[in-house]
């Protein structure tokens, strides 16, 4: 049973996760009609709440709540404007009046989604919050490993890169580790968070060891924007030791499939020519994406009694006095 | 109405679908068994005639296209299309439809239903594409089936077949072929399933009143 809000993988159960990609595989055939929209959510509005700039996934979420009939508004206050824990929550309250079906939030503080949550009528869903989580990517991660490899139990998945600074290390670690895979992640030790052992990975500093009989290899994208620290020593130096590129990708298995949540740096995590071609399956994570989006909406937005304006107006009570 | 086993003419296998989901299948031994409307040869029979009735019926039977509302109509349109083959040697494309998205009832019931696929083989503009489905009752499936059918194109006509038709429309939605019309109390479940302890393909519609469906769900 799937509960109101999408806050993280963390507090998914396995049958949780298997009935939003198996509901996503039915949406699959959507995309590919010629009319993609069926009236499921008419009538329904879903609000886009993005504090901090997306492009793809705020353009998934919204092509995927399209397909579905709904409205969807995107609402992207500044950020700047929005670090006090108030605004932010008069944000959702002047939202929440609004009457919308499900928010997508997302916000560069780790806790902001559950935060809203608690306040909010409607059911939120985790768009990517600080280092925290980001549900939906390690979803769709799941979702195309399994079309591309039929099942995911007994396969080996390695994640290379910053792990210290991702959402999406860690959704994809409580995804795929659910799911049954091994898990390993690789980078130089500064970008290996202490303690990460605990969440049932192996870690590696070595990128051979790692990719060793590996079936996935999840590169992530160096975010020099949030590096200030000395996680290594030149982009130049991380490429040649963690970047990936066919020569490398011979250590994994010989059907092992590249994957990135994007957008690639092309020739530091990625080499520019596996950024592009097979094995590499980055854009089927996109389109993937837009299917598993709508399962996520379908399952979670606009359920009746799915909304919790008595906790509201509790909430506005406790502010008002 | 229970026949003998014996006086099934059409003797071909029904069901390479029935391991698509007839999953409400009672298990064998089970104490309450429930009433059998329709057994295996009796529905064999009753597509047989249906088959006929298409073949008479509609002008063009070159344009005919059979799609099935899963579970239930899977089964029911396969054999459909294999008797249409055997009696007049036409070849019916089969497509599934899903119409789970298009049901009015979404937005008033808690958990979403679990999607059950679609795959439509071909375009259906200027086809006459016959819906199948096993048990009508309220038409409200079929109501959903044919907004979901206009999706994929523009069908010279619709028409519609149901194995059991239990009456109790709620929608101005008439049958064009009926199995057998079955009066049954509005809180009686009545479903197509496995036949219980019988050959693999074997099929029967049964009737299960509320109080058994819970005494079921409780086990």
């Amino acid at each position: 049973m799937i509960g109101r809000d999408l806050l993280g993988i963390e507090d998914l159960e396995r049958a949780d996760i298997e009935r939003i990609l198996d509901t996503a595989e039915h949406m699959v055939e959507i995309g590919e009609r010629e009319v993609k929209k069926v009236p499921t959510l008419r009538g329904r509005t879903i609000v886009n709440l993005f504090f901090e700039a997306s492009t793809r996934t705020r353009a998934s979420f919204e092509i995927a709540g399209k397909r579905l009939s709904a409205d969807v508004v995107n609402f992207s206050p500044s950020s700047s404007s929005m670090k006090k824990a108030e605004s932010i929550l008069d944000t959702a309250r002047t939202l929440d009046a609004m009457e919308p079906d499900a928010v997508v939030v997302r916000h560069a503080v780790a806790g902001v989604p559950k935060r809203i949550a608690d306040v909010l009528g409607a059911p939120v869903i985790n768009a990517g919050d600080g280092a925290h989580e980001h549900p939906t990517q390690a979803l769709l991660d799941c979702f195309t490993v399994r079309r591309e490899k039929g099942r995911i139990d007994g396969l080996t998945v390695a994640i290379v890169g910053d792990i210290l600074h991702s959402r999406v290390a860690r959704s994809d670690i409580y995804a795929f580790s659910k799911l049954g895979a091994e898990v390993r992640v690789a980078a130089p030790p500064p970008m290996i968070p202490v303690g990460i052992e605990a969440l049932g990975v192996k870690s590696y500093t070595s990128l051979r060891e790692a990719l060793d009989g590996a079936d996935v290899v999840m590169a992530l994208r160096i975010q020099s924007e949030r590096l200030t620290g000395a996680y290594f020593p030149s982009t130049r130096e991380y490429s040649a030791t963690f970047g990936i590129d066919r020569a490398k990708l011979r250590f994994a298995k010989d059907d092992a499939i590249v994957m990135h949540p994007g957008p690639v740096n092309r020739g530091v995590e990625l080499s520019h020519d596996l950024a592009d071609h097979r094995p590499s399956v980055i854009l089927d994570q996109v389109r993937n994406g837009v299917a598993l989006r709508m399962a996520v909406l379908y399952l979670f937005a606009g359920r009746p009694g799915g909304t919790r304006r008595a906790r509201v107006n509790v909430a506005a009570a406790e502010v008002a006095s | 109405m229970k026949t003998s086993q014996g006086e099934g003419s059409a003797g071909t296998s029904i069901a390479r679908g029935t391991e698509e989901g007839l999953h409400g299948a009672v298990a064998a031994g089970d104490s309450q068994a429930p009433r059998i409307l329709l057994d295996d040869a009796g529905i064999r029979r009753s597509l047989m005639r249906i088959a006929h009735e298409i073949v008479e019926r509609v002008e063009s039977p070159s344009r005919l296209y059979l799609v099935a509302i899963p579970n239930g109509g899977i089964p029911l349109a396969r054999q459909l299309a294999q008797n249409l083959r055997e009696i007049a040697d036409l070849v019916v494309p089969v497509g599934v439809l899903d119409t789970t998205l298009y049901r009015d009832d979404l937005l008033t019931t808690g958990e979403r239903p679990a999607l059950r696929r679609t795959e439509m083989p071909s375009a259906v503009d200027d086809h006459v594409v016959v819906l199948v489905d096993d048990v009508v009752k309220t038409g409200r499936t079929i109501r959903a089936a044919m907004d979901a059918l206009m999706d994929f194109g523009r069908p010279q006509a619709v028409q519609v077949v149901g194995l059991v038709d239990r009456g109790h429309r709620e929608l101005p939605i008439k049958l064009d072929y009926v199995g057998k019309n079955v009066p049954t109390h509005p809180g009686e479940q009545v479903r197509l399933q496995a036949q219980a302890g019988g050959p693999p393909d074997a099929l029967e519609v049964v009737v299960v009143s509320r109080a058994d469906e819970e005494r079921r769900a409780a086990r």
